[in-house]
């Protein structure tokens, strides 16, 4: 390990596949012991940015660093330091649980592999479970031995593919919590998810739509650079309402939340325009502060129309 | 409301969207086109029950005309083709054993003064018997010809020389397999045939189920080496292959009481080459199937020939020379003569090594296209 503030730190860098730039020019610095999200919608360049960061994938332009180590050059050194979780449930599931994480340990040759295995067991709560075959487990429990796995060689960076999907609140919330955990311990981690509030658990967050990245910061950065202007509307007969704002100067987004309307645009003034000429008596309006999804949503709709 | 009667809108969506999968899977619509075109090359063309043309050496101590007369005769009956005129007896064995040639027919000194004289001489075929279907056909052509060879040479007042059953007196002495016992022959090949089977199909369904489940991807972002995966895969099935050798080498024994006349570390040794070898198939074939049905399939591909050409079911002599080159290039056919070879005529490393060294092309050119294709699949 190599004594730098940055646990990642790359720029420029890009992947194509059959020349489809699949990952543009990207620059990244996540600092140790950090959660970092990774957000963006599907087949936006996350997934293969991660495999270029643990090593899987060699990237066609761009330098940088992972745990001090060459993304380009060091890759052996990188996978020995680094816990990665597929997207995908990708342990051997005709083996159970301990045979999976023995498996695991041995690979990565940990020291004292039975009490590394039997602690794993026990810090993640599969220690009675340890015999069953991990092909019956549920997802959640399917989730909690991926990342006993992924955790068993005491890797310095996490890098965690869309780990809470399909998972039920419950679980999801005992796995951030268990993340937060680890962070505080020093570990740094980069996840990659959909849902809004796991969001809002990172220390830092970084969008990116069609390979390329579009905002990032703190969670007050990113919603400030999104500059969305957002207003709540309550009242009888939304749906006439939605259909009226829709396709105006200034309305970029109108979305119904249960009984309610938010109506959001970039712009402040022609926003406000617009809803001055459908507003009536009937309906209670009110500025709120955007949302991060409507501030995702919105630099989405925006990179569409970069690309068009 | 649903009805409980057969609806044939629903039966056609059904048939509609398997035609369109069908269309997607490229490699199985391949293999469906495919197979059937390759069975009806093989058994329409290639596979002949009747082999002619069969590889013979003659020793010929005769001086006189008939014995060349003789010769001629053979030649001219389609089952024996002369390759080989042999100086001496030692010769003649070699030849045998080492499988160049099919027979032997040895014409004796005195053989045209012992005509002449109405002696019945008599002419020695030997035969390479250690598959009856090869020879079978050719030697009853023998007895045939035995009758008319001599019809135009023994005219006028040599025709009291037509003895009832022929001038001549012919003597089959069938070597390796005496009794034309077809198991003899049958269950050596068995172990090149089990081998080829389990051993592709194996390697090629463990490569491609790793890749099929998503655990691949896992493995790789760890810091074993992809090397290091597939020869860890494949050992455990290399002993899987011995067992399987030794499992059909004590049924032979026990049970068909196969002769084992050679070494069987030996055999044992050379399988190993072998077992290599389809190993190196099943890894090759792992790269280029995209799920475990079409890894199943290539494998059949590759099965079916090795069965088929490989001289296991029907003489490879029998077949005409294109699909001796094909079966010439299966490791199947290399590996058959070998196992025959050592127990059957006692083979040894000197007598076997000319169907040693296709069998270790075959490994490595395998081996680097697999190893090749294994790495590109990769990044």
């Amino acid at each position: 390990m190599k004594g730098t503030e940055f646990a990642i730190d790359v720029t420029g860098v890009t992947k194509r596949f059959d020349e489809k730039i699949v990952v543009n020019a990207i620059d990244l610095q996540v600092r140790r012991g950090e959660i970092y999200g990774f957000l963006g919608p599907n087949g936006s360049g996350k997934t293969t940015f991660i495999r270029m960061l643990c090593g899987l994938l060699t990237p066609d332009a761009g330098t940088g660093t992972c745990l001090g180590y060459d993304v380009r050059t060091q890759q052996a050194d990188i996978k020995r330091h680094v816990g990665y979780m597929t997207q995908k449930f990708s342990y051997y599931e005709d083996l159970s649980i301990r045979e999976n994480l023995d498996f695991i340990a041995r690979i990565y040759a940990v020291p004292d592999r039975r009490a590394a295995v039997e602690r794993s067991l026990v810090r993640l709560g599969l220690a009675n479970r340890s015999h069953q075959l991990a092909g019956q487990l549920s997802g959640g429990w399917k989730q909690r031995l991926a990342l006993a796995a992924c955790l068993i060689h005491s890797p310095q960076l996490l890098l965690l593919d869309e780990p809470t999907a399909g998972v039920d609140p419950k679980a999801r919330r005992e796995f951030w919590d268990e993340l937060h955990q680890l962070a505080s311990d020093g570990l740094t981690v980069l996840i990659t998810t959909h849902y809004m509030d796991e969001a809002e658990r990172c220390h830092r967050l970084a969008y990116l739509a069609y390979g390329n990245l579009l905002a990032r910061g703190t969670l007050a950065e990113v919603l400030a650079s999104a500059a969305l202007f957002t207003w709540r509307v309550t009242g009888p007969d939304l749906r006439t309402l939605a259909t009226a704002l829709r396709g105006r100067a200034g309305v970029e987004q109108v979305t119904a939340f249960g009984n309610t309307l938010h109506v959001s645009g970039h712009d402040a003034a022609m926003l406000e325009a617009a809803i001055a000429s459908v507003r009536d008596a009937r309906h209670t309006w009110q500025r709120i502060p955007a949302g991060l999804e409507d501030a995702f949503i919105g630099l989405m709709d925006s990179a569409k129309d970069n690309f068009a | 409301m649903s009805s409980p009667r057969l609806s044939l809108r629903r039966l056609w969506a059904i048939v509609l969207k398997e035609f369109i999968q069908m269309k997607r899977d490229r490699v199985t619509f391949g293999m469906m086109v495919g197979i059937p075109l390759m069975q009806l090359m093989m058994f329409g063309f290639a596979i002949n029950s009747d082999p002619r043309h069969l590889p013979t050496a003659v020793h010929v101590a005769d001086t006189g005309p008939f014995g060349r007369t003789l010769v001629q005769a053979l030649r001219t009956s389609d089952y024996f083709e002369v390759v080989h005129e042999a100086e001496s007896e030692a010769d003649t064995q070699r030849l045998l054993q080492l499988g160049d040639v099919q027979f032997v027919v040895n014409i004796p000194v005195d053989f045209s003064r012992r005509l002449l004289r109405g002696e019945r001489p008599v002419v020695l075929i030997e035969a390479d018997a250690s598959d009856p279907a090869a020879t079978g056909p050719a030697l009853s052509a023998v007895s045939k010809l035995a009758n008319t060879v001599f019809n135009r040479d023994l005219a006028g007042p040599l025709a009291r020389l037509h003895a009832k059953d022929g001038p001549v007196d012919f003597r089959i002495h069938a070597h390796y397999n005496p009794e034309n016992i077809t198991q003899f022959n049958v269950v050596p090949g068995l172990m090149g045939v089990v081998l080829t089977m389990t051993m592709v199909v194996i390697t090629a369904l463990a490569i491609t189920r790793e890749r099929e489940r998503g655990t691949m991807e896992n493995l790789l972002a760890t810091p074993v080496r992809p090397f290091e995966v597939m020869v860890g895969k494949i050992l455990p099935y290399i002993a899987v292959g011995y067992i399987q050798v030794t499992l059909i080498l004590i049924t032979a024994h026990f049970l068909f009481h196969v002769p084992m006349l050679g070494s069987l570390p030996l055999l044992y040794a050379v399988s190993l080459l072998f077992i290599a070898a389809n190993l190196a198939v099943g890894i090759t074939f792992s790269t280029l199937a995209q799920n475990q049905l079409q890894a199943v399939q290539l494998a059949f591909f590759f099965f079916l020939p090795s069965i088929l050409l490989s001289g296991f079911m029907f003489p490879f002599r029998g077949m005409p020379h294109w699909a001796q080159n094909v079966g010439a290039c299966l490791p199947n056919t290399h590996f058959l003569r070998i196992v025959r070879g050592i127990l059957l005529k006692g083979n040894g490393l000197a007598e076997i090594a000319p169907e040693l060294w296709p069998l270790l092309l075959f490994v490595v050119v395998a081996m680097t296209v697999g190893v090749k294709r294994y790495r590109q699949t990769l990044d």
